[in-house]
């Protein structure tokens, strides 16, 4: 467009100038002249190009002729400034008349330095406000940062300093390096001068971090706060306070203990990792973090589980780089930090809600123009607490350094990290907020016992591996304190000869262990604890014994003392899976407490005992069932049955050939012993079963193990009636036919006279002969046999040895092949007028209310009183619900011997049956 | 023949400045910063054009003494401004526009490229990423020798 430098035409200095400034002025002088105002004022994008070409010529031609120094010209300048006044040669007619003219206006503005200050102020004021009028604002900061330039030359940095402010601010917004680097510097010049302190030292650490900047200026920006930082200061303990960020970066903090987590008492590290931005090595005389304290409300009772729980990843955590100040649009905003977040229902713990849940949301949507205070607010407030922490003398060399705070944890809290300072001389670069928050915490925590079972649960009757745990907390444990526990009568503390107990630190480091020194008398066992810092755990195993007892039956079992056993099922169906527990309770005295320490063992029973009377004829067995419940293997050996009450007319025989027996986990084994007796009827037996046993993996035990015991008694077992039943087949015929009636005879005979057990209601007298009433019935659980007619029937029976009373009815076998008897039952026929209504179950009410059936402890579990009384049922279904009626009594088991019970007859297909059942399961 | 190249994101931060060496660096700068009011002008004018329509080239900003100075913008309103210096008459406007379309093309390469994330500084020291954009920039200013 305009081409100032052609070739061949030699000039002096300026004379372009001259020419491209008159030229410029020329237009737009034509321009005004042609247009009215609004149109200029249009077409400012197109002229505002002139006059900011004719202010740049203007401006280098006052550089030229030295008309911007403080001194003003020298001859040097005068000379150039007259050959160029020389050559700009008469002022053309056509103009020479007016007031005004380029040609006036440059030769007056070099004419003096006053005239040119006048002449250039104007024009690049006047471009500035077209600039800005148009909304060329950089422009405008552009021609801005000239005439502040102009004025540092001129010795007015007041006036300076609002240019270059607000070109640095446009430059910082869009985050433009270079010019940044060159208006601060400039700017901090024009601080110098102006004497702001503050602001002088600000830009100086700004641009001694600068890297766009040479290391010299660097250096000496540098230096420039470190002369000022060492002059004495003329008011002492006034402080310079100065942003941190361009000074030096936290990087990362490191805690050790990791987790973040001391003791009262305890010593908590922290390295910071500090990134100096100085090009030199800074002596710094302390750096201090300020410390927030505030009492955790429920801090005692989080401690046990936060020294287990609450770990952080590995006690490092990093800082984000500083916010570099550009540019803005990106860095400004910090990175999302999304979490994820459940929240379930209280009651059942399902999952009600999930989402994703952003946790600097204040942060991301505060005001966009908060956020653009682009040089940091000089007054940062420096917090003081009564809470720091302190490193003194430091260097801090041109990047990483590591530096190391150590404190003595007081008070338990939570303890926040809040400020960083750092101080050279009476300048203070502070950070103001540490972020990510920092926080450590402080406890405090009370001694404490705990003892528990090494395996899941505690077996009653062998040696039983048991923990002790002592945390320290605050108590240091001297020599001579120890646990004392006051014994439990059923369960002995065994101490083993080599038993050691380790001290642990609270990170669960080994620290030492001893021997363990016990003590035992029969009241109190004594445990001497090695002597143990505070904030240290103790651990040691000691053996406990709890003797073996089998559910009292009757509750005549007392010899066991304090235990109390108890099932943990109501239910019985249950019962037959889970031990019989028992709770032995220890109180232990702690040397720290006045109080005693109540611990509650529970011990599981291994063994389930059953027994049962098994009869042949009349001569009677006693079995024992022993059902190991546990998952351990015993050994069990010198099992004994003995008579409790000692009775000469009774005697058992064992009939069990080995005296050692292994049972397995969830295993039986029976024991069965003869009982013979020389009088009849023999008395009831009671009886104590008792053997011995060990777990079957260990070799030896350090003690004699108490054999286990188990007490019942049998009664009534004197077998009084002998039934027999026989089924024959129709006459003629040699075995019996499916679907033809065969003879079913049943033989009730009675074996002893009168008994003192047949005295009850039933038995009536007549002529001295004594009767009872017995109800037999005929039933076939398995439904092989169709029992035709009546099933049942009341008989009288005479009460004397060998009476035999016959039944005859007619079954028909509805299957082929070897089919067991029917099974005939007796019971005792009461008649209505009996008081024994107190003595119902309830249930037998409830099932059944026209006829109930008195049932003994001594039946046998298996019998199936339900189905016979259902059957009972339909024969005395004629009685009116009320009224009083018979009641029928089960004899007990060992008074009735089937002796046909286990026989079986062959019944052979019938000959015309041509349809074959086939069924397929 | 540029003695300047300059990329510039939406959000007026340079993504690449590069000038020749034997120039004042800051000189360009502040020139490439100023011509953004410019492009910002055109922008806003041609802002009502259909988005097919539209001439991503901004052809001259403006002028100064001793440069000329150029302008293109991008559909994600990324800036190219190529200085120029007013001597080279050969230089044609349609010349201009092929240079700023070769460097619009390297460009989509560099974004393109998944190790590159959006809004980045375009650097050399990267290989792959800034290497090839370098070297193009490098050819547009040295045919001028």
């Amino acid at each position: 467009m305009w081409s100032t430098s052609g070739p061949g035409v030699s000039v002096p200095p300026g004379a372009l100038d001259c020419w491209v400034f008159l030229s410029c002025l020329e237009v737009l002088q034509r321009i005004e002249g042609c247009c009215d105002r609004a149109q200029i004022d249009s077409n400012i994008a197109h002229t505002v190009g002139l006059w900011s070409y004719a202010t740049e010529k203007l401006k280098s031609l006052g550089y030229l002729c030295g008309l911007v120094s403080e001194k003003g010209p020298n001859s040097e300048d005068l000379n150039r400034t007259v050959d160029l006044l020389a050559g700009l040669g008469a002022e053309r007619p056509e103009t020479a008349n007016t007031a005004q003219s380029p040609y006036k206006k440059l030769k007056e503005a070099l004419s003096s330095v006053e005239a040119f200050e006048k002449h250039y102020l104007d024009l690049s004021h006047a471009t500035i406000e077209m600039y800005t009028s148009i909304g060329r604002i950089r422009s405008a900061k552009f021609v801005g940062k000239d005439l502040a330039e102009f004025y540092m030359r001129k010795k007015a940095p007041q006036k300076a300093e609002i240019y270059l402010q607000g070109a640095l601010k446009n430059y910082l917004a869009e985050g433009w390096a270079l010019p940044i680097t060159h208006t601060r510097k400039q700017l901090a010049e024009c601080q110098k001068h102006l004497g702001q302190i503050e602001n002088y030292l600000q830009t100086s650490s700004l641009l001694a971090s600068d890297c766009h900047l040479t290391e010299e200026e660097r250096k000496h920006f540098c230096q420039e706060i470190l002369d000022f930082a060492s002059q004495p200061s003329d008011s002492p303990g006034h402080k310079i306070v100065l942003p941190m960020h361009s000074f030096a970066q936290l990087r990362d903090l490191h805690f050790d203990p990791s987790n973040a987590v001391v003791h009262v008492g305890g010593v908590l590290s922290i390295e910071i990792t500090m990134y100096s931005q100085m090009p030199v090595p800074v002596h710094v005389e302390q750096i201090v973090v300020n410390v927030h304290f505030s009492i955790e409300k429920n801090s005692y009772r989080k401690t046990a589980e936060w020294l287990t729980k609450h770990k952080m990843a590995n006690g490092i955590i990093n800082f984000p780089p500083e916010t570099a100040p550009f540019p803005v649009s990106q860095n400004s905003l910090p990175a999302l930090e999304l979490y994820e977040m459940f929240e379930r229902s209280p009651s059942d713990n399902s999952l009600n809600t999930t989402g994703i849940i952003c946790r600097n949301v204040h942060m991301l949507l505060r005001r966009q123009e908060s956020s653009s205070s682009l040089e940091m607010p000089s007054g940062v407030a420096l917090e003081e607490g009564p809470h720091v922490l302190r490193c003194s003398l430091v260097t801090l060399e041109p990047g990483a350094n590591k530096i190391t705070f150590r404190t003595q944890a007081k008070e338990p809290g939570t303890y926040t990290l809040r400020q960083l300072c750092a101080s050279v001389g009476s300048v203070w670069f502070v950070l103001p907020h540490i972020y990510p928050i920092v926080q450590y915490d402080v406890y405090s925590q009370e001694p404490q016992l705990h003892v528990e079972p090494l395996a899941d649960s505690l077996l009653a009757g062998i040696p039983q591996k048991v923990k002790f745990t002592v945390t320290t907390g605050h108590y240091t444990i001297k020599n001579g304190d120890s646990l004392q526990l006051s014994n439990a009568e059923a369960m002995l503390f065994l101490c083993p000869v080599e038993s050691r107990a380790v001290v642990y630190s609270n990170t669960r480091e080994q620290s030492s262990d001893a021997a363990l020194r016990i003590q035992s008398s029969d009241k109190v066992t004594s445990i001497s604890l090695p002597t143990a810092p505070a904030y240290h755990v103790i651990e040691f195993e000691l053996e406990v014994l709890s003797l073996p007892s089998a559910p009292a039956l009757g509750g005549e079992s007392d010899m066991l003392g304090t235990p109390e056993p108890h099932r943990k099922h109501k239910d019985k169906q249950k019962t037959g899976h889970c031990m019989v527990t028992t709770d032995h309770k220890v109180s232990i005295d702690c040397p720290w407490s006045i109080y005693s320490t109540v611990i509650a063992l529970t011990f599981s029973v291994p063994f389930r005992t059953t027994h049962a009377l098994l009869s042949s004829g009349t001569r009677k067995y006693v079995q024992v069932c022993v059902e190991n419940l546990s998952e351990l293997d015993f050994q069990l050996s010198d099992s004994y049955l003995v008579d409790t009450r000692d009775s000469t007319d009774l005697q058992l025989v064992p009939l069990n050939t080995q005296s050692q027996q292994h049972i397995h986990s969830q295993q039986s084994l029976f024991f069965v012993w003869e009982l013979t007796w020389t009088e009849e009827p023999p008395p009831p037996l009671h009886c104590r079963f008792s053997v011995g046993f060990s777990p079957a993996s260990e070799e030896q035990l350090s003690v004699s193990l108490k054999p286990y015991t188990y007490e019942f008694q049998v009664e009534n077992f004197f077998t009084l009636y002998n039934v027999k039943a026989e089924i024959s087949p129709p006459s003629g015929m040699e075995y019996c036919r499916t679907g033809s009636l065969c003879s079913l005879e049943v033989l009730i005979t009675r074996l002893s006279d009168l008994l003192e057990v047949d005295k009850d209601e039933a038995l009536t007298e007549s002529d001295e002969h004594f009767s009872t009433k017995l109800m037999y019935e005929v039933v076939d659980n398995s439904s092989n046999w169709a029992v035709c007619g009546k099933s049942c029937g009341v008989i009288s029976m005479p009460v004397a040895a060998q009476a035999t009373h016959r039944v005859h009815m007619e079954v028909m076998p509805l299957f082929a092949g070897y089919l067991p008897l029917p099974d005939v039952k007796l019971f005792k026929y009461l008649p209505h007028h009996s008081a024994h209504s107190s003595q119902l179950d309830a249930d037998s009410w409830i099932e059944n209310d026209s006829l109930s059936v008195d049932k003994h402890g001594d039946e046998p579990p298996d019998s199936s009183s339900l189905k016979s009384r259902g059957s009972m049922q339909s024969v005395c279904s004629g009685e009116h619900k009320g009224l009083p009626m018979p009641r029928l009594q089960a004899l007990p088991a060992g008074q009735v011997f089937n002796s046909s019970s286990g026989t079986q007859v062959l019944v052979i297909p019938s000959q015309d049956d041509h349809v074959l059942e086939v069924s397929v399961t | 023949m540029a003695v300047c190249v300059a990329v510039i994101a939406k959000e007026n931060y340079p993504l690449y400045i590069r000038s020749t060496p034997t120039e004042n660096e800051l000189k360009f700068h502040y020139m490439v910063h100023t011509s953004l009011d410019v492009v910002d002008e055109k922008i806003s004018a041609m802002g009502k054009a259909l988005v097919d329509q539209r001439e991503l080239y901004l052809g001259l900003l403006y002028p100064t003494e001793d440069y000329k100075v150029y302008g293109y913008v991008t559909n994600s309103k990324v800036k190219f401004v190529m200085v120029v210096d007013s001597s080279n008459t050969a230089l044609r406007d349609n010349e201009i526009r092929s240079m700023f379309r070769k460097l619009h093309n390297s460009y989509t390469d560099v974004m393109c490229n998944p190790f590159y994330n959006p809004g980045d500084r375009i650097q050399s020291r990267f290989v792959s990423l800034g290497r090839a954009f370098d070297n193009m920039v490098t050819s547009m200013m040295i045919q001028v020798c």
